[in-house]
């Protein structure tokens, strides 16, 4: 049963991850990686991490994809230009970063790195990992914890910041 | 047929299509009449009367009003995004059914589909992922009033929808367990008032470290399912019908059924995480048989009320103006959650010290 619905969930991954890139719609893009974020949630929920399974779709699916959906329809895109030479120029960079990746894949996947152990310790399993994931994460990953929230409060306020109009010097504020 | 009987995994899946099937043909008729009953009070709170023509009291005319929206014909704009267009209406319907796999309607294991452990989660993201329902409506209509509309909507149910998952905080902090089963089995039996000798149920709003969440669920749960006086993604006034301008025969009444869909789920989750589920009093006099059934008179019971609560905010209340709308959101509500998130985990760490 499990690697069947493995085998489904992955292969729905990479078609709509392939579609993300291919469609030309930006909109119909966004909606395709959408389901790309919900069979890696499946994928989750497989391996019994059910809480970063539905986090997943919390925060990528069902927040941030809202948000870009937002911006491209705000911004009403028209369907993508295909001629001129920086699209060439970018296509070329496109094809050799890819070749890149795929170079850095295959190294990996022959050094054998990339599977990771063959069974790995279930941490948790009776409480369900909600509690297993806050324990580590307030003792043995409190630092980095702690220095990513920093740098969410930073990004958060630099935005707030740079979207404030300007105003002269020396103007009183309305 | 033995063999697959002796099977666990097929039974428990057995039992759980037979479950949701049941859920699924009850919640169809239980929506039908939700909205001849939203038709009547609100007739009443008017000084009218209501539907009454059709059938005895009125009965036959949500039921004929459905065979009507089937057989009407069935429009889309020509420069509409077809595939789109299609899509959305089943977004309106699908997650807020998929909430109900988790919500216990009366004592385990026979009121309840399935006990994830993270079941809260998984009301969290599906009512997360009903704003693509409007969003999209509102986009692949290509109408500007319907855009408007999705806008509004996605910009609405993002902002409201934070200030209810940290509302939640509280709740699972006093239950330590993110399970809806384990929420509610928090909340069994009686406590007495400090001081007194008045006893109380030891649901969640009886406490008072749980009644400022209560109140911010409350107000996000109007808003999340798009209900006045938070309707701004289809006002009337201002957006002729918002995003389901363009929408007409079965795929309108699809959105309408994801409304009260989900009106029922948030109100199933309201009483789970604050009003003691399907707990209730009477329920050890009666034995093993008949008391989980009374479980689940007083969680129908409980729920009834919040749907009439619900149905009587609706015509009470005026639509609020945008910049309100947003400003009430993050101005108020957000900080409001947020403190009581430091107020609960104070109160249980010092408690428990």
């Amino acid at each position: 049963m499990v690697p069947v619905l493995f085998l489904g969930f992955g292969a729905l991954l990479v078609a709509t991850a392939l579609m993300v890139v291919l469609h030309r719609n930006p909109v119909t893009s966004a909606l395709f990686l959408v389901l790309a974020f919900c069979s890696l949630a499946g994928i989750y929920l497989l391996l019994h991490a059910e809480f970063i399974g539905l986090v997943q779709i919390i925060v990528y699916a069902g927040a941030i994809m809202v948000l870009f959906l937002f911006v491209i329809m705000y911004l009403n895109l028209p369907h993508d230009v295909e001629h001129g030479t920086h699209i060439a120029v970018r296509r070329g960079i496109g094809w050799m970063v890819g070749a890149l990746m795929l170079l850095f894949a295959t190294l990996l996947m022959r050094r054998g790195w990339a599977p990771g152990p063959e069974n790995a310790a279930m941490i948790g399993q009776e409480h369900g990992n909600a509690a297993a994931i806050g324990r580590e994460l307030y003792s043995r990953f409190l630092f980095p914890f702690e220095v990513t929230s920093m740098l969410l409060l930073v990004a958060m306020v630099g935005a707030i910041v740079m979207t404030k109009a300007r105003r002269p010097a020396g103007e009183e504020r309305p | 047929m033995a063999a697959l009987m002796n099977n666990d995994v097929f039974v428990v899946a057995l039992w759980a299509i037979v479950k949701v099937a049941i859920i699924l043909g009850v919640l169809l008729g239980v929506v039908t009449y939700l909205i001849f009953a939203e038709r009547k009070i609100c007739g009443h709170m008017q000084a009218r009367t209501g539907p009454n023509r059709v059938g005895p009291f009125g009965l036959l005319q949500t039921p004929l009003d459905v065979l009507k929206l089937l057989f009407k014909e069935e429009f889309i704009p020509a420069e509409a995004n077809k595939i789109i267009f299609h899509i959305a209406p089943m977004l309106a319907v699908f997650p807020a059914i998929v909430t109900f796999s988790v919500i216990p309607m009366g004592p385990p294991p026979m009121f309840v589909v399935t006990d994830v452990n993270v079941g809260l989660l998984v009301f969290l993201a599906m009512s997360s992922l009903g704003v693509y329902a409007l969003t999209l409506a509102g986009w692949s209509s290509n109408n500007k009033y319907a855009l408007l509309g999705g806008l509004r909507s996605s910009a609405q149910m993002i902002s409201y929808e934070l200030a209810m998952g940290l509302s939640t905080i509280p709740v699972i902090l006093r239950s330590g367990t993110l399970s809806l089963v384990g929420i509610v089995d928090s909340q069994a039996g009686t406590y007495l008032i400090p001081g007194t000798h008045i006893p109380l149920p030891s649901w969640g709003v009886f406490h008072w470290y749980l009644v400022l969440p209560f109140a911010v669920f409350l107000v996000c749960s109007f808003a999340e399912t798009n209900r006045a006086p938070f309707d701004l993604p289809e006002a009337e006034g201002e957006l002729v019908a918002g995003f389901h301008t363009e929408y007409s025969s079965m795929k309108w009444a699809m959105f309408f059924l994801g409304e009260y869909f989900n009106m029922i789920v948030i109100c199933s989750i309201m009483i789970t995480m604050f009003f003691g589920g399907w707990h209730g009093p009477f329920m050890e006099l009666l034995g093993p048989v008949f008391g989980p059934l009374l479980g689940l008179g007083w969680f129908l019971l409980k729920l009834s009320a919040f749907l009439f609560f619900f149905i009587w905010v609706r015509w009470t209340f005026p639509r609020l103006r945008y910049d309100q709308l947003m400003g009430f959101g993050w101005k108020v509500l957000l900080p409001a959650a947020i403190l009581n998130v430091v107020i609960a985990a104070a109160w249980l760490y010092w408690r428990a010290a």
